[in-house]
Protein backbone atom coordinates (compact mmCIF):
# COMPACT_ATOMS: atom_id res chain seq x y z
CA UNK A 1 0.00 0.00 0.00
CA UNK A 2 1.99 3.30 -0.46
CA UNK A 3 1.98 5.81 2.04
CA UNK A 4 -0.64 8.57 2.51
CA UNK A 5 1.04 11.94 2.39
CA UNK A 6 -0.57 15.32 3.57
CA UNK A 7 0.02 18.65 2.74
CA UNK A 8 -0.99 21.07 5.18
CA UNK A 9 -0.24 24.88 5.29
CA UNK A 10 0.17 27.08 8.03
CA UNK A 11 1.25 30.92 7.96
CA UNK A 12 2.31 30.93 4.37
CA UNK A 13 2.78 32.43 0.74
CA UNK A 14 2.54 29.00 -0.68
CA UNK A 15 5.93 29.39 -2.20
CA UNK A 16 7.36 25.73 -0.91
CA UNK A 17 3.81 24.19 -3.41
CA UNK A 18 4.70 25.99 -6.03
CA UNK A 19 8.47 25.12 -5.61
CA UNK A 20 7.66 21.73 -5.46
CA UNK A 21 5.27 22.14 -8.42
CA UNK A 22 8.44 22.92 -10.44
CA UNK A 23 9.60 19.28 -10.20
CA UNK A 24 10.47 18.00 -13.36
CA UNK A 25 9.55 14.35 -12.45
CA UNK A 26 6.49 15.59 -10.34
CA UNK A 27 3.96 13.01 -10.94
CA UNK A 28 6.37 10.06 -11.13
CA UNK A 29 7.27 10.98 -7.68
CA UNK A 30 3.90 11.61 -6.60
CA UNK A 31 3.11 8.63 -7.94
CA UNK A 32 4.47 6.59 -5.07
CA UNK A 33 2.11 8.18 -2.41
CA UNK A 34 -1.19 8.47 -1.99
CA UNK A 35 -2.49 12.12 -1.73
CA UNK A 36 -5.00 12.52 1.17
CA UNK A 37 -5.29 16.43 0.85
CA UNK A 38 -2.82 18.42 -0.99
CA UNK A 39 -3.49 22.79 -0.98
CA UNK A 40 -3.14 22.93 -5.25
CA UNK A 41 -3.23 19.27 -6.11
CA UNK A 42 -5.92 16.65 -6.34
CA UNK A 43 -6.15 14.22 -3.17
CA UNK A 44 -8.56 11.95 -1.77
CA UNK A 45 -10.11 13.57 1.44
CA UNK A 46 -11.46 17.64 0.97
CA UNK A 47 -10.41 20.08 3.78
CA UNK A 48 -13.39 19.58 5.99
CA UNK A 49 -12.58 16.12 6.27
CA UNK A 50 -8.91 17.17 7.67
CA UNK A 51 -10.35 19.88 9.61
CA UNK A 52 -12.64 16.82 11.14
CA UNK A 53 -9.37 15.11 11.86
CA UNK A 54 -10.60 11.56 10.07
CA UNK A 55 -7.59 11.84 7.30
CA UNK A 56 -5.11 9.28 7.78
CA UNK A 57 -1.54 10.06 7.66
CA UNK A 58 1.70 8.52 7.30
CA UNK A 59 3.93 11.77 5.93
CA UNK A 60 2.70 15.11 7.04
CA UNK A 61 4.50 17.91 5.18
CA UNK A 62 4.40 21.09 6.81
CA UNK A 63 4.00 24.03 5.42
CA UNK A 64 4.33 27.96 6.37
CA UNK A 65 5.21 29.57 9.94
CA UNK A 66 3.77 28.23 12.89
CA UNK A 67 1.98 29.80 16.03
CA UNK A 68 -0.44 28.37 18.50
CA UNK A 69 -3.31 30.76 18.40
CA UNK A 70 -4.92 32.95 16.53
CA UNK A 71 -4.31 31.10 13.09
CA UNK A 72 -7.93 30.04 12.16
CA UNK A 73 -8.79 27.39 9.20
CA UNK A 74 -12.40 26.26 8.79
CA UNK A 75 -12.67 27.76 12.33
CA UNK A 76 -10.12 25.62 13.79
CA UNK A 77 -7.04 26.62 15.30
CA UNK A 78 -4.31 25.66 12.43
CA UNK A 79 -1.91 24.33 15.43
CA UNK A 80 -4.38 22.16 16.78
CA UNK A 81 -4.66 20.52 13.52
CA UNK A 82 -1.06 20.55 12.64
CA UNK A 83 -0.50 18.19 16.14
CA UNK A 84 -3.44 16.22 15.21
CA UNK A 85 -1.84 14.86 12.36
CA UNK A 86 1.86 15.21 13.50
CA UNK A 87 0.85 12.48 16.04
CA UNK A 88 -0.87 10.49 13.67
CA UNK A 89 2.04 10.87 10.94
CA UNK A 90 5.11 8.52 10.90
CA UNK A 91 7.06 11.41 9.30
CA UNK A 92 6.95 14.76 9.85
CA UNK A 93 8.89 17.28 6.77
CA UNK A 94 8.82 20.86 7.88
CA UNK A 95 9.22 22.32 4.18
CA UNK A 96 10.59 25.66 3.98
CA UNK A 97 12.29 28.07 6.46
CA UNK A 98 9.09 29.32 7.86
CA UNK A 99 8.01 25.94 8.49
CA UNK A 100 11.27 24.83 10.32
CA UNK A 101 12.84 28.00 11.99
CA UNK A 102 9.74 30.85 12.12
CA UNK A 103 11.07 32.57 8.70
CA UNK A 104 9.58 35.32 6.79
CA UNK A 105 6.25 35.38 8.69
CA UNK A 106 8.02 35.34 12.15
CA UNK A 107 8.97 38.88 11.38
CA UNK A 108 5.53 39.57 12.49
CA UNK A 109 5.12 38.47 15.95
CA UNK A 110 8.80 37.23 16.35
CA UNK A 111 7.26 36.17 20.41
CA UNK A 112 4.53 33.64 19.18
CA UNK A 113 5.38 33.03 15.80
CA UNK A 114 8.05 30.48 15.31
CA UNK A 115 9.32 26.93 13.24
CA UNK A 116 7.09 23.92 14.31
CA UNK A 117 9.93 22.45 16.29
CA UNK A 118 12.31 25.30 15.93
CA UNK A 119 12.33 28.83 16.97
CA UNK A 120 15.41 30.25 14.97
CA UNK A 121 17.98 27.45 15.83
CA UNK A 122 16.59 27.16 19.51
CA UNK A 123 14.16 23.66 20.13
CA UNK A 124 10.01 24.71 20.73
CA UNK A 125 8.48 22.83 23.57
CA UNK A 126 6.95 20.58 20.27
CA UNK A 127 10.09 19.29 19.60
CA UNK A 128 11.12 16.39 22.14
CA UNK A 129 7.67 15.08 21.05
CA UNK A 130 8.28 14.60 17.06
CA UNK A 131 11.68 14.74 16.60
CA UNK A 132 11.87 11.38 16.01
CA UNK A 133 10.22 11.73 12.63
CA UNK A 134 11.36 15.38 11.96
CA UNK A 135 13.11 16.37 8.86
CA UNK A 136 13.84 20.08 8.13
CA UNK A 137 13.90 21.05 4.96
CA UNK A 138 14.44 24.68 4.88
CA UNK A 139 14.90 27.32 1.88
CA UNK A 140 12.96 30.04 0.93
CA UNK A 141 11.66 28.28 -0.77
CA UNK A 142 12.95 24.97 -0.68
CA UNK A 143 14.76 23.30 -3.41
CA UNK A 144 12.10 20.92 -5.12
CA UNK A 145 14.73 17.93 -5.74
CA UNK A 146 15.40 18.34 -2.22
CA UNK A 147 11.86 17.06 -1.12
CA UNK A 148 11.75 14.86 -3.78
CA UNK A 149 15.47 13.37 -2.27
CA UNK A 150 12.98 12.94 1.13
CA UNK A 151 10.11 11.52 -0.09
CA UNK A 152 12.08 8.80 -2.53
CA UNK A 153 14.25 7.93 0.89
CA UNK A 154 11.07 7.57 2.84
CA UNK A 155 9.45 5.58 0.14
CA UNK A 156 11.92 3.14 -0.27
CA UNK A 157 12.47 2.90 3.71
CA UNK A 158 15.65 4.49 3.68
CA UNK A 159 17.53 6.09 6.51
CA UNK A 160 18.17 9.89 5.89
CA UNK A 161 20.80 11.35 7.80
CA UNK A 162 20.22 14.25 9.60
CA UNK A 163 22.23 17.58 11.56
CA UNK A 164 21.43 18.69 14.65
CA UNK A 165 18.85 20.89 12.69
CA UNK A 166 17.44 17.78 11.52
CA UNK A 167 18.48 18.96 7.88
CA UNK A 168 19.46 15.81 5.53
CA UNK A 169 23.54 16.10 5.31
CA UNK A 170 23.37 15.14 1.81
CA UNK A 171 22.19 18.23 1.18
CA UNK A 172 22.63 20.81 3.80
CA UNK A 173 26.20 19.11 4.15
CA UNK A 174 27.52 21.28 1.67
CA UNK A 175 27.63 24.98 1.92
CA UNK A 176 25.85 27.45 -1.14
CA UNK A 177 29.66 28.25 -2.21
CA UNK A 178 30.10 24.50 -2.83
CA UNK A 179 30.09 24.56 -7.01
CA UNK A 180 29.46 27.95 -7.39
CA UNK A 181 30.93 29.08 -10.60
CA UNK A 182 32.53 32.24 -8.74
CA UNK A 183 34.49 30.10 -6.96
CA UNK A 184 38.05 31.35 -8.66
CA UNK A 185 37.33 34.70 -8.01
CA UNK A 186 36.52 34.11 -4.37
CA UNK A 187 40.07 31.98 -3.90
CA UNK A 188 41.55 35.36 -5.26
CA UNK A 189 39.15 37.80 -3.43
CA UNK A 190 38.24 39.30 -6.27
CA UNK A 191 35.14 41.52 -5.95
CA UNK A 192 32.37 41.58 -8.72
CA UNK A 193 32.01 44.94 -9.76
CA UNK A 194 28.26 44.85 -10.47
CA UNK A 195 25.19 42.23 -10.12
CA UNK A 196 24.78 40.36 -13.15
CA UNK A 197 28.21 40.32 -14.03
CA UNK A 198 29.57 36.76 -14.91
CA UNK A 199 32.70 37.81 -13.17
CA UNK A 200 34.29 38.23 -9.63
CA UNK A 201 32.99 36.88 -6.08
CA UNK A 202 29.61 38.52 -4.47
CA UNK A 203 31.07 37.60 -0.97
CA UNK A 204 33.05 40.99 -0.50
CA UNK A 205 30.91 43.60 -1.14
CA UNK A 206 27.69 42.16 -2.64
CA UNK A 207 26.31 40.57 0.21
CA UNK A 208 26.65 36.66 -0.99
CA UNK A 209 26.20 34.48 1.88
CA UNK A 210 26.68 31.37 0.09
CA UNK A 211 30.61 30.57 2.07
CA UNK A 212 28.19 30.58 5.41
CA UNK A 213 24.67 28.66 4.20
CA UNK A 214 24.16 25.52 4.32
CA UNK A 215 22.52 23.77 1.37
CA UNK A 216 23.04 22.16 -2.38
CA UNK A 217 21.89 25.35 -4.24
CA UNK A 218 25.13 25.18 -6.67
CA UNK A 219 25.22 21.29 -7.06
CA UNK A 220 21.38 20.93 -7.44
CA UNK A 221 20.96 23.21 -9.75
CA UNK A 222 17.48 25.35 -9.54
CA UNK A 223 15.40 24.56 -12.98
CA UNK A 224 18.41 22.00 -13.89
CA UNK A 225 20.09 25.65 -15.03
CA UNK A 226 21.33 27.54 -12.77
CA UNK A 227 21.87 29.48 -9.22
CA UNK A 228 21.35 32.50 -7.54
CA UNK A 229 25.49 33.14 -7.36
CA UNK A 230 26.45 31.89 -10.72
CA UNK A 231 23.65 34.55 -12.45
CA UNK A 232 24.70 37.69 -10.60
CA UNK A 233 22.51 37.99 -7.22
CA UNK A 234 24.16 37.24 -3.80
CA UNK A 235 22.90 34.42 -1.50
CA UNK A 236 20.74 35.20 0.92
CA UNK A 237 21.18 32.72 3.73
CA UNK A 238 17.70 31.61 2.92
CA UNK A 239 18.34 28.20 4.73
CA UNK A 240 19.44 29.17 7.65
CA UNK A 241 17.87 29.52 11.38
CA UNK A 242 18.74 33.46 10.59
CA UNK A 243 17.12 34.33 7.37
CA UNK A 244 15.92 36.67 6.99
CA UNK A 245 18.37 39.67 7.68
CA UNK A 246 18.92 42.96 6.59
CA UNK A 247 20.70 44.84 4.08
CA UNK A 248 20.88 41.52 2.20
CA UNK A 249 22.77 43.26 -1.14
CA UNK A 250 25.96 44.69 1.02
CA UNK A 251 28.46 42.58 2.76
CA UNK A 252 28.57 43.63 6.54
CA UNK A 253 32.41 44.43 7.11
CA UNK A 254 34.58 45.84 9.52
CA UNK A 255 37.12 47.70 8.40
CA UNK A 256 36.61 46.01 4.83
CA UNK A 257 36.99 42.03 6.70
CA UNK A 258 33.92 40.62 6.23
CA UNK A 259 32.11 40.40 9.58
CA UNK A 260 31.04 36.23 9.16
CA UNK A 261 33.34 34.27 8.26
CA UNK A 262 32.99 31.29 5.44
CA UNK A 263 31.80 27.99 7.85
CA UNK A 264 33.87 26.93 10.46
CA UNK A 265 37.03 28.39 9.08
CA UNK A 266 38.97 30.61 11.78
CA UNK A 267 39.28 34.47 11.86
CA UNK A 268 42.75 34.11 12.19
CA UNK A 269 43.36 31.40 8.87
CA UNK A 270 41.06 33.52 6.64
CA UNK A 271 42.74 36.94 7.04
CA UNK A 272 46.20 35.35 6.94
CA UNK A 273 45.21 33.57 3.34
CA UNK A 274 43.51 36.76 2.46
CA UNK A 275 46.55 38.82 2.66
CA UNK A 276 48.49 36.58 0.56
CA UNK A 277 46.09 36.35 -1.60
CA UNK A 278 45.72 39.60 -2.37
CA UNK A 279 48.92 40.42 -2.63
CA UNK A 280 48.94 39.19 -6.72
CA UNK A 281 47.24 40.45 -9.61
CA UNK A 282 46.24 37.85 -11.62
CA UNK A 283 45.83 39.17 -14.90
CA UNK A 284 43.04 36.53 -16.30
CA UNK A 285 40.61 37.51 -13.34
CA UNK A 286 40.96 41.42 -14.36
CA UNK A 287 39.23 40.49 -17.43
CA UNK A 288 36.04 39.92 -18.95
CA UNK A 289 35.86 35.70 -19.08
CA UNK A 290 34.69 35.86 -22.77
CA UNK A 291 37.08 38.34 -24.11
CA UNK A 292 40.19 36.64 -22.52
CA UNK A 293 42.49 34.36 -24.82
CA UNK A 294 40.65 36.24 -27.99
CA UNK B 1 69.16 17.19 20.83
CA UNK B 2 67.88 16.28 17.64
CA UNK B 3 69.38 17.28 14.34
CA UNK B 4 65.90 18.93 13.38
CA UNK B 5 66.12 21.15 16.80
CA UNK B 6 69.67 21.72 16.32
CA UNK B 7 69.30 23.31 12.68
CA UNK B 8 66.11 25.20 13.48
CA UNK B 9 68.65 26.92 16.32
CA UNK B 10 71.11 27.41 13.88
CA UNK B 11 69.05 28.57 11.39
CA UNK B 12 67.48 31.47 13.82
CA UNK B 13 71.06 32.74 15.22
CA UNK B 14 71.54 33.24 10.83
CA UNK B 15 68.48 35.27 10.60
CA UNK B 16 68.95 37.16 14.19
CA UNK B 17 72.77 37.90 13.05
CA UNK B 18 72.28 39.29 9.24
CA UNK B 19 69.07 40.96 11.11
CA UNK B 20 71.54 42.98 12.92
CA UNK B 21 74.16 43.04 9.92
CA UNK B 22 71.39 44.03 7.26
CA UNK B 23 70.19 46.77 9.49
CA UNK B 24 73.10 48.25 10.16
CA UNK B 25 75.13 48.62 7.52
CA UNK B 26 72.52 48.16 4.79
CA UNK B 27 71.37 45.26 2.80
CA UNK B 28 73.52 46.00 -0.55
CA UNK B 29 76.60 46.33 1.55
CA UNK B 30 76.11 43.18 3.55
CA UNK B 31 77.41 39.92 2.10
CA UNK B 32 76.87 36.72 2.86
CA UNK B 33 80.82 35.90 3.89
CA UNK B 34 80.07 39.10 6.59
CA UNK B 35 77.29 36.91 8.39
CA UNK B 36 79.04 33.90 8.16
CA UNK B 37 82.34 35.15 9.17
CA UNK B 38 80.42 36.80 12.07
CA UNK B 39 78.89 33.45 12.98
CA UNK B 40 81.96 31.99 12.69
CA UNK B 41 80.24 29.29 10.63
CA UNK B 42 81.46 28.89 6.20
CA UNK B 43 79.91 30.84 3.81
CA UNK B 44 79.41 26.77 1.79
CA UNK B 45 77.33 26.18 5.51
CA UNK B 46 75.28 29.07 5.58
CA UNK B 47 73.97 28.66 2.37
CA UNK B 48 73.23 25.14 3.21
CA UNK B 49 70.24 27.55 5.39
CA UNK B 50 69.55 29.63 2.82
CA UNK B 51 70.45 29.53 -0.66
CA UNK B 52 70.79 33.17 -1.22
CA UNK B 53 71.05 36.51 0.04
CA UNK B 54 67.45 37.18 -1.40
CA UNK B 55 65.77 34.55 0.17
CA UNK B 56 67.57 35.02 3.75
CA UNK B 57 66.34 38.75 3.54
CA UNK B 58 62.63 37.73 2.77
CA UNK B 59 63.03 34.91 5.32
CA UNK B 60 64.16 37.58 7.71
CA UNK B 61 60.77 39.96 7.09
CA UNK B 62 58.45 37.14 7.97
CA UNK B 63 60.52 36.62 11.36
CA UNK B 64 59.93 39.86 12.05
CA UNK B 65 56.64 40.09 11.29
CA UNK B 66 55.77 36.88 12.90
CA UNK B 67 57.68 38.16 16.02
CA UNK B 68 55.56 41.27 16.45
CA UNK B 69 52.30 39.70 15.24
CA UNK B 70 52.50 37.11 18.59
CA UNK B 71 52.73 40.24 20.44
CA UNK B 72 49.77 41.86 19.17
CA UNK B 73 48.24 38.77 18.98
CA UNK B 74 48.50 38.74 23.23
CA UNK B 75 47.08 42.08 23.28
CA UNK B 76 44.01 41.00 20.41
CA UNK B 77 43.42 38.61 23.09
CA UNK B 78 42.96 40.55 26.63
CA UNK B 79 39.41 41.51 27.53
CA UNK B 80 40.66 45.38 27.08
CA UNK B 81 38.95 48.49 25.95
CA UNK B 82 40.29 49.40 22.32
CA UNK B 83 41.37 52.29 23.60
CA UNK B 84 43.86 50.20 26.10
CA UNK B 85 44.64 48.21 23.04
CA UNK B 86 46.00 50.72 20.86
CA UNK B 87 47.98 52.26 23.85
CA UNK B 88 49.36 48.41 24.36
CA UNK B 89 50.50 48.24 20.78
CA UNK B 90 52.19 51.61 20.79
CA UNK B 91 53.77 50.31 24.08
CA UNK B 92 54.97 47.28 22.37
CA UNK B 93 56.06 48.90 18.92
CA UNK B 94 58.12 51.63 20.00
CA UNK B 95 59.67 49.38 23.11
CA UNK B 96 60.68 47.10 20.57
CA UNK B 97 62.62 49.67 18.58
CA UNK B 98 64.14 50.94 21.58
CA UNK B 99 65.65 47.30 23.00
CA UNK B 100 65.35 45.30 19.63
CA UNK B 101 65.57 48.17 16.82
CA UNK B 102 66.54 46.05 14.23
CA UNK B 103 63.92 44.65 14.22
CA UNK B 104 62.00 47.88 13.19
CA UNK B 105 64.95 49.25 11.23
CA UNK B 106 64.85 46.39 9.21
CA UNK B 107 61.28 46.76 8.33
CA UNK B 108 62.00 50.61 7.62
CA UNK B 109 65.16 50.43 6.14
CA UNK B 110 65.75 46.93 4.06
CA UNK B 111 62.35 45.95 3.56
CA UNK B 112 61.23 49.26 2.42
CA UNK B 113 63.76 50.38 0.56
CA UNK B 114 64.72 47.12 -1.71
CA UNK B 115 61.43 46.17 -3.11
CA UNK B 116 63.38 44.86 -6.21
CA UNK B 117 64.51 41.92 -3.56
CA UNK B 118 60.99 41.31 -2.09
CA UNK B 119 58.86 41.88 -5.10
CA UNK B 120 58.58 37.87 -6.27
CA UNK B 121 57.80 35.32 -4.01
CA UNK B 122 57.79 37.96 -1.16
CA UNK B 123 55.34 40.71 -2.95
CA UNK B 124 52.44 42.90 -0.96
CA UNK B 125 51.51 41.10 1.95
CA UNK B 126 53.24 37.74 1.91
CA UNK B 127 56.24 37.93 4.09
CA UNK B 128 54.75 40.13 6.38
CA UNK B 129 51.09 38.79 6.95
CA UNK B 130 51.78 37.27 10.15
CA UNK B 131 51.83 40.95 11.92
CA UNK B 132 48.82 42.31 9.04
CA UNK B 133 46.41 39.62 10.55
CA UNK B 134 46.94 40.84 14.21
CA UNK B 135 46.41 44.45 12.90
CA UNK B 136 43.07 43.46 11.19
CA UNK B 137 41.78 41.03 14.06
CA UNK B 138 42.34 44.10 16.02
CA UNK B 139 40.64 46.52 13.95
CA UNK B 140 37.53 43.97 13.37
CA UNK B 141 37.11 43.48 17.36
CA UNK B 142 37.28 47.08 17.78
CA UNK B 143 34.87 47.90 15.22
CA UNK B 144 32.37 44.63 15.96
CA UNK B 145 32.54 46.34 19.48
CA UNK B 146 31.59 49.97 18.53
CA UNK B 147 34.54 51.50 19.75
CA UNK B 148 36.04 52.19 16.47
CA UNK B 149 34.75 53.98 13.45
CA UNK B 150 34.36 51.14 10.30
CA UNK B 151 35.89 52.81 6.99
CA UNK B 152 38.42 51.51 4.95
CA UNK B 153 41.41 49.22 6.06
CA UNK B 154 43.93 51.27 4.89
CA UNK B 155 42.99 53.99 5.63
CA UNK B 156 42.97 53.00 9.39
CA UNK B 157 45.77 50.93 8.79
CA UNK B 158 47.76 53.89 7.18
CA UNK B 159 47.41 56.50 10.39
CA UNK B 160 48.26 53.57 12.76
CA UNK B 161 51.40 52.19 11.32
CA UNK B 162 52.37 54.77 9.12
CA UNK B 163 52.64 56.98 12.55
CA UNK B 164 54.30 54.19 14.40
CA UNK B 165 56.80 54.18 11.67
CA UNK B 166 57.28 57.79 10.71
CA UNK B 167 58.41 57.92 14.93
CA UNK B 168 60.87 54.98 14.76
CA UNK B 169 61.99 56.48 11.51
CA UNK B 170 62.95 59.69 13.41
CA UNK B 171 64.21 58.42 16.05
CA UNK B 172 66.40 55.86 14.13
CA UNK B 173 67.68 59.39 12.30
CA UNK B 174 68.42 60.44 16.12
CA UNK B 175 66.04 63.91 15.89
CA UNK B 176 63.61 63.10 18.46
CA UNK B 177 64.60 65.57 21.39
CA UNK B 178 62.89 62.77 23.68
CA UNK B 179 63.34 59.11 24.29
CA UNK B 180 60.56 57.37 22.25
CA UNK B 181 58.87 56.01 25.35
CA UNK B 182 58.09 59.96 26.06
CA UNK B 183 55.92 59.64 23.06
CA UNK B 184 54.20 56.42 24.03
CA UNK B 185 50.61 58.38 25.78
CA UNK B 186 50.56 61.28 23.35
CA UNK B 187 50.60 59.18 20.36
CA UNK B 188 48.11 56.08 21.71
CA UNK B 189 45.70 58.97 22.33
CA UNK B 190 46.27 60.71 19.11
CA UNK B 191 45.41 57.35 16.96
CA UNK B 192 42.46 56.72 19.34
CA UNK B 193 40.52 60.15 18.71
CA UNK B 194 41.25 59.64 15.44
CA UNK B 195 40.04 56.45 14.76
CA UNK B 196 37.23 56.38 17.41
CA UNK B 197 33.43 55.80 16.43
Amino acid sequence: MKPKLLWLQAITCNGNTHSFLNHPDLFSILSHFEIVHHPALDGSYSMEDVIAGSVPCDILILEGSFVEEGFLKGGIEVSKLIKTYANKAKHIISAGTCATFGGIFKQKDPDKISGFCFDLGEKTSRYASYASKLVSLPGCPMHPKWMSYVLMMIANNRVIEIDNLHRPVELYGYTVHTGCTRNEYFEWKIDTKNFGLKEGCLFYEQGCQGPHTRGSCNKILWNDVSSKTRSGTPCFGCTEPTFPQISLYSTKTNMGIPAKMPLGIPRRAYLTLTGVTKSFKIKRFTERLMDYDK
Amino acid sequence: MKIAEKKAIKRESIIQTALQLFSVNGFHKTTIPDIAGKLQMSVGNLYNYFSSKDILAQEIIKYTSETLGKKIRVVNELDVSAEQKIHKIVDIYFTMAKEKPEMIEYFLRVYLSNREVFSGDCQGMVCVSGFITEIMVFFDDAVSSGELRNQDFFSAFGLFMGYLGGMVFLKGEDVLPQGIEFYIDDISRNIYNALKA
